[in-house]
């Protein structure tokens, strides 16, 4: 049978078919489900973070306060504007994907290039500022990260919730610090499906590159989701 | 294995762009209520608020952003297995830390 042999393997029947899948839409169902696995692992390593956080707030509350007050609302919610708008541009670069909008999906992948930019630039920013508190500190209280003595240093009127301060700090730059790490790595993996994109390589039939990176970074998005509120408002008011 | 067209095909359901503006605008405004919540004193329900509404912000992002909604139910359990071993994690530390204090061990000399 001529014909059985030319069509024997599916790669060769249908392109971007691997010979160990059926079907496409069992390739794609193979691949989405093999990421959302990576990301459950994801999910329980911010976990831990998330539940040293939980402890320590309720051991320092007061602490948590006066820290989270150090912090810049405003950026912090530049921010999280900005990480949302990232994760519309890719949810419309996967739908251009999947209706074979190529040019479409090319100009939504830079967006969110551009964005995702945007926010480690401002979080390097805010970083900044942190290890330069003293420049920007109320006269009568004082945090220091990097003072020239030991890690940190807390005096005046703050001096008492010193504890809780330290701890809190270092959950900020530990959770903020690898939300930026991912963020790097997203970007990464942004520009390797960017060049494939403007290469043309994906179609209705097979765009799982995109939809992919898409659910990486709609998880990014979501560990800063729960960031903002613990990290930046604690308590506000009062 | 024979060749069925078919097989080349993803039936993918493809949620209309406008669902995304929607969710997009529903992200910002529920951002806009979190901030503003936070210079209001509830007392304990601050935090209540401000997780309730960071849910419902990560449920909307997995949902269609994430096309879970749209997704087999394998993927729904894998999902949400994920999310359950979280609450067990965060859960059973919890029944720890919140019940100390509530009984004084006899042998313990303050």
């Amino acid at each position: 049978m001529p014909e059985a042999a030319v069509t024997h393997h599916g790669a060769h029947a249908i392109p971007r078919l691997q010979h160990h899948f059926d079907t496409m839409a069992q390739q794609k169902e193979a691949a989405t489900l093999g990421m959302w696995v990576f990301l459950v692992t994801e999910v329980l390593f911010f976990g831990g973070m998330f539940c040293a956080y939980m402890i320590y707030r309720m051991w320092h509350y007061d602490g948590f306060v006066a820290a989270s007050r150090e912090l810049d609302l405003g950026l912090g919610g530049i921010n999280t504007a900005v990480l949302i708008g990232s994760s519309l541009t890719v949810a419309l670069g996967v739908h251009a994907a999947q209706t074979g909008k190529q040019r479409q999906l090319v100009w939504m992948l830079i967006a969110t290039l551009v964005l995702g930019l945007v926010f480690l630039v401002i979080k390097y920013f805010e970083y900044e500022s942190k290890l330069h508190l003293h420049e920007a500190h109320h006269a009568a209280a004082m945090v220091r990260l990097f003072p020239a003595a030991g890690w940190f240093e807390v005096t005046g009127e703050l001096a008492p919730l010193a504890g809780g301060i330290r701890l809190f700090m270092v959950l900020y730059f530990a959770m903020t610090g690898m939300h930026a790490i991912h963020m790097i790595i997203g970007i990464g993996i942004l520009a390797v499906i960017l060049r494939m994109a403007m290469k043309g390589e994906f179609t209705p039939q097979w765009y799982a590159p995109v939809e992919i990176f898409g659910l990486y970074w709609h998880f990014v998005d979501i560990v800063w989701i729960f960031l903002f509120p613990l990290l930046y408002l604690v308590n506000r008011h009062g | 294995m024979s060749f069925h067209p078919q097989d080349a095909e993803l039936h993918d359901h493809i949620i209309p762009a406008k669902v995304y503006y929607a969710i997009f605008a529903a992200l910002m405004v529920l951002t806009v209520i979190t901030v503003a919540v936070a210079w209001v004193d509830l007392g304990l329900l601050n935090i209540v608020v401000a997780l309730g509404v960071a849910v419902l912000k990560a449920s909307l992002v997995v949902l269609y952003f994430m096309h879970v909604r749209y997704a087999s139910r394998l993927t729904w359990v894998v999902v949400g297995s994920g999310f359950f071993w979280l609450f067990i994690l965060l859960s059973i530390t919890l029944t720890d830390y919140l019940s100390r204090g509530w009984m004084e061990a006899p042998m313990l000399v303050r």
